[in-house]
C-alpha cells in the first residue's frame, strides 16, 4: 500500500465511529490551538515590551534622578530642604569626558495645572531641549518643535503633547492661543504626535506615558519655575532642589553603549555622595526583555505540552477501543497474509491521520487568533466599558503575534504525539494470534 | 527436471507425520497425532470429522497460522514448521487463499477493496490489481456491486466477494472452512456450483465440513477421528 492508500483507509476506518474520533481529534487540536495562542499572545507582549524599549533608544542611556531615602536624607544633614539629583554640571560632564556621547539632552519635568479658558488638566510639564524631540521618537503633528532660539530668549512657548491639545482645546486650533501654567502664559506652538506610552525606566514599574506631558524650552523652566521646588506634605513644608531629573545620552553604535554606560556611572560616582540618580540602559532591559521572553515561552510550551499530552491520552484510549473492537479485521488481515509489521503500520497510520486532523484544524483555528482577541476587544469594550477600562494597558494594546515556529512545532508535536500514543494499541493489534482473532466476535 | 521432482511439483501441500500437542489446563491434548496427507495439484478435498477430531487444527495447521508440535508441512517449497512469523504471513499471502463459514469481509470496505485486500500483502508489489479485482467481481457474479458495502449484500453475495478474494492472489491452494454453514440450501448449492467450478478451472480446494451432501461434491473425502485419518476416499 502507498502512503495515499494507507492515510485513506486511516481516514475511513476512523469515519466508522464519527463522534468517537472527532472527540479524540477534539483533544489534540484544543492542545495545538493552545501552543499557537498562547505563544501568539506572549509573543504580543513582548513584542510590545521590546517596542517599548526600543522607543527609549537602543543606543540611548537614561541617567535619571532618584529622590534618595528619608535615612539618606538626614545623614547628609537635610532638614528644611534638600537638594538631590542630577547636575547641570553632571550634563556637561557627561558630554565632555564619555567619548562615545555626541548627543546629550538634559530635561526637567514636574507636575502642575495647565489651564486655557475653562478647560484645565494636571499635566506633566517638561522642560527640555530641541533634541529631546528627536532622541524619544516624538514627531510633531502639527506647528514646530522647540527650537535653539526659544532657549536662547527664554520664550514662554510650549508644544502640547496630542491629548492635552484634545483636552484643552477640544473645538479650537490651539496652536497660537496661549495655556496658563500657574501664573505664566505660554505660546503653543505646536502638538505631538500620539504615541503609546515606553517601557518603565528608573526602578519604577509604571510605563512612562507621554499623554499628559507639555513642553517647554529648560531654559524658560529653569527661569520661570526655577530648581527648588515646594510641596506641601503632611502639613509641613517639603522645600527640595533638582536641577535636571533627567540626561538621556546618546552615543553613535550600540557596542559603545555598555562601555559608555560605565564610564557614566563611574564618573557619577565620583561626585555624588548618595545615590540619587540611577543610570537606565534600554540595551539592557532589551535583553532582560529577551531573556524573560524566552522563559515565557518555555513555560507556555510546557503548559501546551500538557494539554497534547491528555490529547495524546485521549487518542491512545480510543485507539486501544478501536482495536479491540477490530480483532475481527485485524485476524481476518492476518489471515490475508499482512505481517505484524505491516499491522502496527495500519493503526499508527489511523492515530497519525486522527492527530494529524487534530493538528491542522489546530492549526486552522489558531490563525483565528487575532482576529478572536480583536472580537473578545471590542466585545468587552461595548459591554463592559467599565471593566475594559479598569484593564492594564498591556491586555487592552495586546496584539497577539502569531510565532511560525509554534505554528511548525505544534502541528510537528501533534504528528509525533499520534505516533507515541498509537505505538502501544498497535502493537496489541499486532501481537494478537490471528486464529483467536478470526474467531473473535 | 527430473521425473522425481516432476512428482514432487505435482503435489502443491504435503503434511507429513504432523503431530500437535495443546497444553489445557495442565493436560496435554493430542489434536493431530502423525497425521501425514498430500495434496495435488488439482484436487478438491473434504475433510470431515466430529468436532473433537482436529478438522479444525488440521485446517489451522494447512492456513499457516499454526505450526505443527512436530513433522513436516510443505508448502511451496517452504518446511512451514521451521517459519518465523513473518515468513508465515508471506506463505500465506502467496499460496494460500481463504474462505470461512462467516464470510470475514472488512466492513468499511467495498466489494472491490475487499477483493484487493490481499495485494496490499503481495512483495513485490502486483501491477494490475484494480482490474484484476473487478475482473474477479464479474467472475462470481458481482459485476452490478463493485461499490456495495458488506452490509449491503446477502449472505450468499458475501461468500462469493469472499471467493474472489481467495483468488486474487492466485494461490496454490484455496482453504474453506465450513463455506456454506451460515447459509440455506438454496445458496449452498450455488456457492458449492462455483466452488466446483473454480476446481474444474484447476484451482485447488481443501474445504473442511460436517455436512455429507456438502462433503459429496468434493473428488477426494478425508475422515479425521481423535487427530487421526480414519478414511480417504475418492468418489
Amino acid at each position: 500500500m502507498n502512503l495515499f492508500q494507507q492515510l485513506r483507509l486511516g481516514f475511513r476506518s476512523l469515519l466508522l465511529h464519527k463522534l468517537r474520533s472527532a472527540l479524540a481529534v477534539l483533544g489534540i487540536l484544543i492542545g495545538v490551538t493552545a501552543v499557537i495562542w498562547l505563544v501568539a499572545m506572549g509573543e504580543g507582549v513582548s513584542f510590545q515590551a521590546q517596542q517599548q524599549i526600543k522607543d527609549l533608544g537602543a543606543t540611548s542611556i537614561i541617567v535619571r534622578t532618584i529622590k534618595p531615602t528619608e535615612e539618606a536624607n538626614r545623614e547628609a544633614g537635610g532638614r528644611t530642604g534638600i537638594a538631590y539629583g542630577l547636575l547641570r554640571d553632571d550634563y556637561d560632564r557627561i558630554l565632555t569626558n564619555v567619548p562615545a556621547v555626541r548627543r546629550a539632552v538634559p530635561m526637567r519635568e514636574i507636575s502642575r495645572e495647565v489651564r486655557h479658558g475653562e478647560f484645565s488638566l494636571d499635566a506633566q510639564l517638561i522642560g527640555c531641549t530641541p533634541e529631546y524631540f528627536a532622541i524619544n521618537r516624538l514627531p510633531v503633528a502639527r506647528g514646530r518643535p522647540l527650537s535653539d532660539a526659544d532657549l536662547k530668549n527664554l520664550d514662554n512657548v510650549a508644544v502640547l503633547a496630542w491629548e492635552v491639545a484634545q483636552r484643552l482645546f477640544p473645538i479650537d486650533d490651539p496652536l497660537g492661543r496661549t495655556v496658563q501654567i500657574g501664573t505664566d502664559f505660554y505660546v503653543v506652538v505646536g502638538v505631538a504626535e500620539q504615541r503609546t506610552s515606553a517601557a518603565a525606566i528608573g526602578g519604577s514599574f509604571a510605563a512612562r506615558q507621554y499623554d499628559r506631558d507639555v513642553y517647554i524650552p529648560l531654559a524658560t523652566f529653569r527661569a520661570r519655575i526655577g530648581d527648588r521646588v515646594i510641596t506641601i506634605r503632611g502639613g509641613s513644608f517639603q522645600n527640595e532642589t533638582v536641577e535636571l531629573d533627567q540626561v538621556t545620552a546618546v552615543v553613535d553604535d550600540i557596542s559603545q553603549v555598555d562601555a559608555s554606560a560605565d564610564i557614566i556611572r563611574e564618573l557619577l560616582g565620583r561626585y555624588h555622595k548618595q545615590t540619587d540618580y540611577a543610570v537606565v540602559v534600554p540595551k539592557e532591559l532589551l535583553e532582560q526583555a529577551e531573556a524573560m521572553r524566552l522563559m515565557f515561552s518555555v513555560l507556555l510550551l510546557l503548559i501546551a505540552g500538557i494539554s497534547l499530552l491528555v490529547g495524546g491520552i485521549g487518542i491512545m484510549n480510543i485507539m486501544l477501543a478501536t482495536v479491540t473492537e477490530r480483532t475481527r479485521e485485524i485476524g481476518i488481515r492476518r489471515a490475508l497474509g499482512a505481517t505484524k509489521g505491516e499491522i502496527v503500520q495500519q493503526f499508527l497510520w489511523e492515530t497519525v491521520v486522527l492527530s494529524g486532523t487534530g493538528g491542522l484544524l489546530g492549526v486552522g483555528i489558531g490563525f483565528l487568533c487575532g482576529p478572536t482577541v480583536h472580537l473578545v476587544r471590542t466585545g468587552l469594550a461595548r459591554l463592559m466599558p467599565e471593566l475594559w477600562s479598569n484593564l492594564p494597558p498591556a491586555i487592552r494594546d495586546l496584539e497577539p503575534r502569531l510565532a511560525a515556529w509554534s505554528i511548525i512545532a505544534a502541528f510537528g508535536i501533534s504528528v509525533a504525539v499520534g505516533i507515541v500514543f498509537g505505538i502501544y494499541p498497535a502493537r496489541r493489534a499486532a501481537a494478537m494470534d490471528p486464529i483467536e482473532a478470526l474467531r473473535h466476535e | 527436471m527430473s521425473d522425481q521432482r516432476r512428482a514432487a511439483a505435482d503435489v502443491v501441500a504435503s503434511v507429513r507425520n504432523v503431530t500437535k500437542i495443546y497444553r489445557l489446563g495442565g493436560h496435554d491434548v493430542r489434536a493431530l497425532d502423525g497425521l501425514s496427507i498430500e495434496f495435488r495439484r488439482g484436487d478438491f478435498v473434504a475433510i470431515m470429522g466430529s468436532s473433537g477430531s482436529g478438522k479444525s487444527t488440521l485446517l489451522n495447521l494447512l492456513g499457516c497460522l499454526d505450526r505443527p508440535t512436530a513433522g513436516q508441512y510443505v508448502l511451496g517449497g517452504y518446511d512451514v514448521a521451521q517459519l518465523d512469523d513473518e515468513s508465515l504471513s508471506r506463505v500465506r499471502g502467496r499460496y494460500l487463499g481463504f474462505v470461512f463459514q462467516s464470510y470475514n469481509l472488512i466492513q468499511q470496505l467495498s466489494v472491490v477493496e475487499n477483493i484487493a485486500v490481499p495485494l496490499a500483502y503481495q512483495r513485490p508489489v502486483r501491477p494490475g490489481g484494480q482490474e484484476l479485482c473487478v475482473r474477479l467481481a464479474t467472475l462470481v457474479g458481482l459485476a452490478g456491486r463493485l461499490d456495495h458495502r458488506p452490509t449491503q449484500l446477502s449472505g450468499g453475495q458475501q461468500q462469493r466477494v469472499a471467493i474472489a478474494r481467495a483468488l486474487v492472489n492466485n494461490p496454490h491452494v484455496i482453504l474453506a472452512d465450513e463455506p456454506t454453514g451460515n447459509l440455506d440450501t438454496a445458496t449452498s448449492r450455488e456457492i458449492m456450483d462455483l466452488l466446483a467450478a473454480l476446481n474444474e478451472a484447476g484451482r485447488t480446494i481443501v474445504m473442511v465440513t460436517h455436512e455429507p451432501d456438502i462433503a459429496a461434491r468434493a473428488k477426494r473425502v478425508i475422515s479425521l477421528r481423535d487427530g487421526k485419518i480414519a478414511s480417504d476416499e475418492r468418489q
